[in-house]
Parts: C-alpha cells; sequence; structure tokens
C-alpha cells in the first residue's frame, strides 16, 4: 500500500481536526452567544471533515497491514505530536478573537483552494469528501473574511488587535504552501494555490484597511511532524480521555 | 454615594477565568463593545418551499448581514429552513396588551367571518 497516501489523508484531517479542537475552545466562552455559536458550528464542521478523512486512512493502514486496529479514534486520540502533520497555522493558540478570525481566515481561504481542486482528484474517496467539505468552507471563509473587514476597518482598538493578529500569524502562513514528499506524490503540489490565496488576503485585507505584511522568513515543520510547542498541550488535553481510560464510550 | 454596578454580558466573565484564550487580552468589556451594544433583531425562517416565514426567535447582531449569518447559527443548525428574513426588533410596532378588549373581543360572536361553512378541495393545501 502507498504510505505516502497514508501520510497524506492523515495531513489533511490533523490538519481539520487541530483546527477544530482550537476552535472548540471557545466553546462556552465566546464574545456573545451568537459568535460561540458560529465558532462552534465551524469547530464540527472541521471535526467531521477530519473524521471523514480519518476513516479513509484507517480503511487504508488496515489493508496494508492485514489487521482491523486502526480506527478514526486511533488515529486522533492514541498518536503522538511526531506523528501529527498538520501545518503550524492550525495548532497556534487562540489569542483574542482578532487572532481566531485572522487565523481562520487564513486556514479557510487555504483550504476553500485546496478542496476545490481535490474535489477532481483521481482518488474518489478524497474527491468525495473534498467535494461535501467544500460548501462547509465557502461558509467559513465567508464568515471569517466579514470579521477580518469588520475588525480591521472597525475602531482603533479592534483594527490594532488586527495588527497584533497578522504580526503573530503571518510567519506560519507560509508552509501551507511548501509541499511536503507525500503531499507531491499522493496529492498535488500546494505551491501552485499561493498566488491566489494570496490576492484573495490582498483583497479583503485592502477592504479591511490592514497593510499586507513584507515577506517575511516563514517556519515551517508541521506538515513533517515537527511543531511548536503548543501542540503537546493541545494533545494531552484532546487524548486525556483516550488514554487514561482505554476504550471508554459513553 | 458613588455605588458601580457592572453588568456582565454573555461571555464576559470577569478576572483571569474567561477561557477560550491563554491571552489576557482577549477579555471584551461592556465598555469596549461586544455583543452587549448590538442591537436586537427579529429572525423568521421559512421551513420549506410553499410555507411563510415564521417567527422563531431573536438575537444580537451589528448588522443585517451580521444577524443573518447568526440567525443561520443559531436558528438553521438542524436543518430547520430554506429562507431566512431578520428585521431589528425596533422597527416592530407591536399592539398594545392592554387595548385587548376592544381590538379583538368584538370578533368573537362573528362566527360567519370564519371559512368554515364550505369545503375545501385538498389540493389547495396550506391556507
Amino acid at each position: 500500500m502507498n504510505s505516502s497516501l497514508i501520510d497524506y489523508i492523515q495531513h489533511l484531517a490533523d490538519n481539520a481536526l487541530i483546527m477544530a479542537q482550537r476552535n472548540a475552545e471557545w466553546c462556552g466562552h465566546g464574545p456573545v452567544l451568537e459568535q460561540d455559536i458560529a465558532i462552534t458550528n465551524i469547530s464540527l464542521d472541521l471535526l467531521g471533515q477530519s473524521r471523514n478523512f480519518y476513516q479513509y486512512a484507517a480503511q487504508l493502514i488496515n489493508e496494508s497491514e492485514k489487521s482491523d486496529e486502526a480506527t478514526e479514534d486511533s488515529l486522533a486520540y492514541l498518536r503522538t505530536e511526531r506523528a501529527f502533520k498538520n501545518c503550524f497555522l492550525a495548532e497556534q493558540p487562540n489569542g483574542d478573537w482578532a487572532q481566531t478570525v485572522l487565523r481562520q481566515f487564513f486556514f479557510s481561504a487555504y483550504q476553500f483552494l485546496l478542496y476545490k481542486k481535490l474535489q477532481d482528484n483521481t482518488d474518489e474517496q478524497i474527491a468525495a469528501i473534498a467535494a461535501k467539505a467544500l460548501k462547509e468552507v465557502t461558509y467559513h471563509l465567508r464568515w471569517s473574511s466579514e470579521w477580518v473587514i469588520r475588525l480591521g476597518d472597525g475602531t482603533e482598538e479592534s483594527h490594532q488587535r488586527m495588527l497584533t493578529a497578522i504580526d503573530e500569524l503571518w510567519q506560519y502562513t507560509g508552509e501551507l504552501f511548501m509541499p511536503a514528499a507525500y503531499e507531491l506524490e499522493s496529492g498535488f503540489d500546494v505551491s501552485s494555490l499561493k498566488d491566489d490565496w494570496f490576492n484573495k488576503v490582498v483583497a479583503v485585507f485592502e477592504e479591511a484597511t490592514l497593510p499586507v505584511p513584507e515577506k517575511c522568513f516563514m517556519q515551517t515543520g508541521g506538515k513533517t511532524g515537527i511543531h511548536t510547542e503548543h501542540l503537546g498541550f493541545i494533545l494531552a488535553e484532546m487524548q486525556y480521555l483516550q488514554r487514561t481510560y482505554p476504550n471508554a464510550e459513553w | 454615594m458613588n455605588i458601580q454596578i457592572r453588568k456582565y454580558y454573555y461571555g464576559d466573565i470577569p478576572e483571569d477565568n474567561a477561557g477560550g484564550s491563554e491571552s489576557k487580552e482577549s477579555k471584551v468589556s461592556p465598555a469596549t463593545g461586544g455583543g452587549g451594544n448590538w442591537p436586537l433583531w427579529e429572525v423568521f425562517i421559512r421551513s420549506k418551499q410553499g410555507l411563510d416565514h415564521k417567527h422563531v426567535g431573536s438575537l444580537h447582531a451589528a448588522d443585517a448581514a451580521m444577524a443573518i449569518e447568526n440567525a443561520r447559527d443559531v436558528y438553521t443548525r438542524r436543518q430547520e429552513g430554506v429562507s431566512i428574513w431578520v428585521v431589528e426588533s425596533k422597527f416592530i410596532t407591536a399592539s398594545n396588551p392592554e387595548e385587548a378588549g376592544e381590538l379583538y373581543e368584538p370578533a368573537a360572536d362573528k362566527i360567519y367571518r370564519h371559512p368554515t361553512f364550505y369545503e375545501l378541495p385538498d389540493e389547495v393545501g396550506h391556507m
């Protein structure tokens, strides 16, 4: 079995899962009731996407190893940091609302282009998951774009908070478009999405009266399992229950 | 006497208990904004084509576009609707409950106004 394909599917799943987990941290703490529900809705959409990808990855792993040990749960809850292939951007802390909506905007703009391309993938399962998820992501992109504009072109304070968020997150956006080996082998060259992504960011930032950052050093590593210190804490919280009470059900 | 009463809005959890964030900067206080200052909107949802929009509740939003999206997230998560209307609550004029007597009671003894004296064909559907 093609192990790069399994890596690729896990990469897609990990991105969605870690973003879902981060957004879920807002549950019960959103700035207003309506936005609390909005951000957790997005979290659930992403969780659903990750489940689809994990189920497919588990199926491929079991077929290749002639076992039935891999499940969506074992992939999500029983792997350690180095096995996770999500991008740096997904694991960055929520910070304030500005940082959360900006992270979502950067990520959704990327996911939108990614899924649009993947819905024509030769692997029918990946194509089907991407096509289904694209509708959700279209809404995430719309929602997060509007928030970036609202805060960027809002009050002096909201504008300043967006600037701080851009400073914090911009360095993690380059990695999205630097393909890992498994992406080139089993997916496609994601660097081809970079121009469209950048143009979308420029368009939204212009409306938001926000400056587009200069070229800067871009952090990389997440896709190959080298993570920032944040991922360990995320996994510790997310995996605690399954590791403490194996196979717990409720 | 200078008594300050501070009203906490949803999500504005005092002290450092506000989660969803590792940054103390994230707290939204009524003084600097947050949904507490947003106007109230009434939400109407059409559950399927052919039916009319029904009032389902209200929510806070900064403007009409946000109200539509909030309504989508709050009221249509379980496939409740195919169309949403929102209107700012202040634009709704309501009748006065104290005038219920003169407004509604005169209709009570005029049953001939009910369309109950002929049969509706089934094809008419929702009436």
